[in-house]
């Protein structure tokens, strides 16, 4: 089931400056995992050392947050939409 | 602790009324006047109201001056810093003749000669802990135009404690982030980013960078929702996290939602009064400039006495190859986040010298290159900058 996951502007460098990908997944944990497996330099900016979301980086489908769904065990669907946001600081930056 | 500095009280006798309109206003706002959603009505709300403008920079410039052109009646600033001339490229309140001048100042003078009507205040320090809830207490809405996640912590928890809308904006490159946090029953700060990321795991300032644009579309909308609020009309923000993409020019819009569990604003806080910021995002000091990495360093002077006799070094760029066009040391450009796998186009036999802009960047690669075998390699101390300072002043420092 392709999903289509949005890259953020602080995470593309890591993703081949790609600002989106298509993968196919039945829930966010599996779409995520295989975008670390396409983009391997991603996977510590998403994951800490022990496999878990990072607490900076919060995840949608579509327009909800997945902490207020099933976590990384939120199925999804033909044609949802993964919004990776991490929290950015800047004025200046 | 640091002074703060406030301005008199207007001297002008129309901006002192707060119950009605001078004729000059009248004019001034009509515009305003003759839209029924603002109408007399939210002109008085607006010359009535008073909003402290965290930051005077980048979303501070334009949300000053919409704010102060719409008649918001007492806009207090708050900036420790001095103009620079990188600014300019997207600070719009100074202009050139201000750098090396207070930004708060400066921005009171180009906010007062548009609006002579309204009353500004400037507070001339960082704010802190100890000063927050002091400087915030006076003031009906926060509007968050800050630049580090320590601040936005700070007026987050200060907002709660205290009771008041922030209106939170911040920008990347080319992506922002907009909503209105603090509201009664709404969520703040915390709920949608519980910790902040460690330092250096974001992108630092050199890979960072912000389109001059960006900062005022994004400071605009914040002056817009800060609007609404005052006049209390339209649909806020508040619940909802607007993203932009310039680039994509797409705008976007995510639920946000109260976190029952949110250790400021939840229904069992832990954090009742402000804490240090800097430790909580795991920076000591003010600044998260100097490297804590302990490489071996070479300065700019021995590098430049080594080549001069003829010396092999081997000079290794880790910047970003935009960078390099700016100017470099004709040393071999291999990105630092390209350098785990690129890491086999070095000769470890030869003596390296890694450099960066300032050498934060350059000393991870060392350490990197330690790790992975490397015995004779050294970091160039303070980069590209103390390279022009101390040895070369044709190359340009950014």
């Amino acid at each position: 089931m392709p999903v289509k996951v949005i890259i953020p502007t602080p995470l593309r460098v890591y993703a081949g400056k790609r600002d989106s990908t298509e993968v196919t997944a039945a829930n966010v944990g599996e779409a995520l995992g295989q975008l670390t497996t396409q983009f391997g330099d991603l996977k510590k900016h998403l994951f800490t050392e022990d496999g878990k979301l990072r607490s900076f980086v919060n995840v949608y489908v579509n327009d909800e947050d997945i902490r207020y769904l099933s976590k990384e065990a939120t199925p999804t669907k033909d044609g949802d939409t993964i919004s990776i946001v991490p929290s950015i600081a800047g004025g200046r930056i | 602790m640091a002074t703060k500095v406030q301005s008199p009280a207007p001297q002008a006798a129309p901006g002192a009324n707060t119950a009605t309109l001078s004729n000059e206003e009248i004019l001034r706002y009509s515009r305003h006047l003759i839209m029924p959603e603002v109408g007399m009505d939210g002109q008085l709300k607006l010359k009535n109201s008073k909003v402290l403008l965290i930051g005077t920079g980048g979303l501070g410039a334009p949300l000053g001056l919409y704010l102060a052109a719409a008649g918001v009646g007492r806009l207090g600033l708050v900036d420790f810093d001095v103009v620079d001339v990188t600014n300019l490229q997207r600070q719009v309140t100074f202009g050139s003749s201000d750098v090396g001048k207070s930004k708060a100042q400066s921005a009171r003078a180009r906010l007062s000669s548009l609006n002579p009507d309204i009353q500004i205040e400037t507070f001339e320090t960082r704010l802190t802990s100890d000063n927050a809830l002091e400087l915030f207490k006076d003031f009906d809405i926060v509007v968050d135009g800050t630049d580090n996640f320590p601040t936005r912590y700070l007026v987050n928890d200060a907002c709660i404690l205290l009771g008041k809308p922030n209106v939170y904006g911040s920008i990347f490159r080319f992506e922002g982030q907009v909503t209105v946090f603090g509201m009664p029953g709404g969520p703040c700060y915390r709920c949608l980013y519980p910790e902040p990321p460690p330092p250096g795991l974001v992108p630092s300032c050199a890979e960072g960078g912000v389109l001059g644009v960006l900062p005022g579309i994004v400071g605009s909308i914040q002056a817009m929702e800060t609007i609404k609020l005052i006049l209390k009309s339209g649909d806020s923000l508040v619940g909802r996290l607007l993203l932009f993409d310039a680039l994509g020019m797409k705008f976007r819009e995510l639920k946000l939602r109260k976190n029952p569990n949110c250790p400021v604003c939840g229904s069992h806080p832990t954090i009742t009064k402000l804490i240090d910021y800097y430790q909580f995002c795991g920076i000591r000091g003010e600044e998260a400039e100097a490297p804590d990495l302990k490489v071996p360093e070479m300065l700019p002077t021995e590098l430049k006495a080594r080549l001069d006799k003829g010396d092999d070094i081997f000079i290794l760029d880790v910047r970003e190859p935009h960078e390099y066009q700016i100017c470099n040391l004709k040393g071999k450009l291999i990105p630092l986040g390209e350098l785990p796998r690129r890491v086999h186009e070095l000769d470890s036999s030869r003596e390296i010298v890694a450099h960066c802009r300032s050498g934060k960047r350059s000393a991870e690669a060392v350490d990197f290159l330690k790790k992975a075998g490397f015995r004779k390699i050294h970091n160039l101390t303070g980069g590209i900058l103390a390279w022009s300072d101390q040895v070369d002043p044709s190359v340009p420092k950014y």
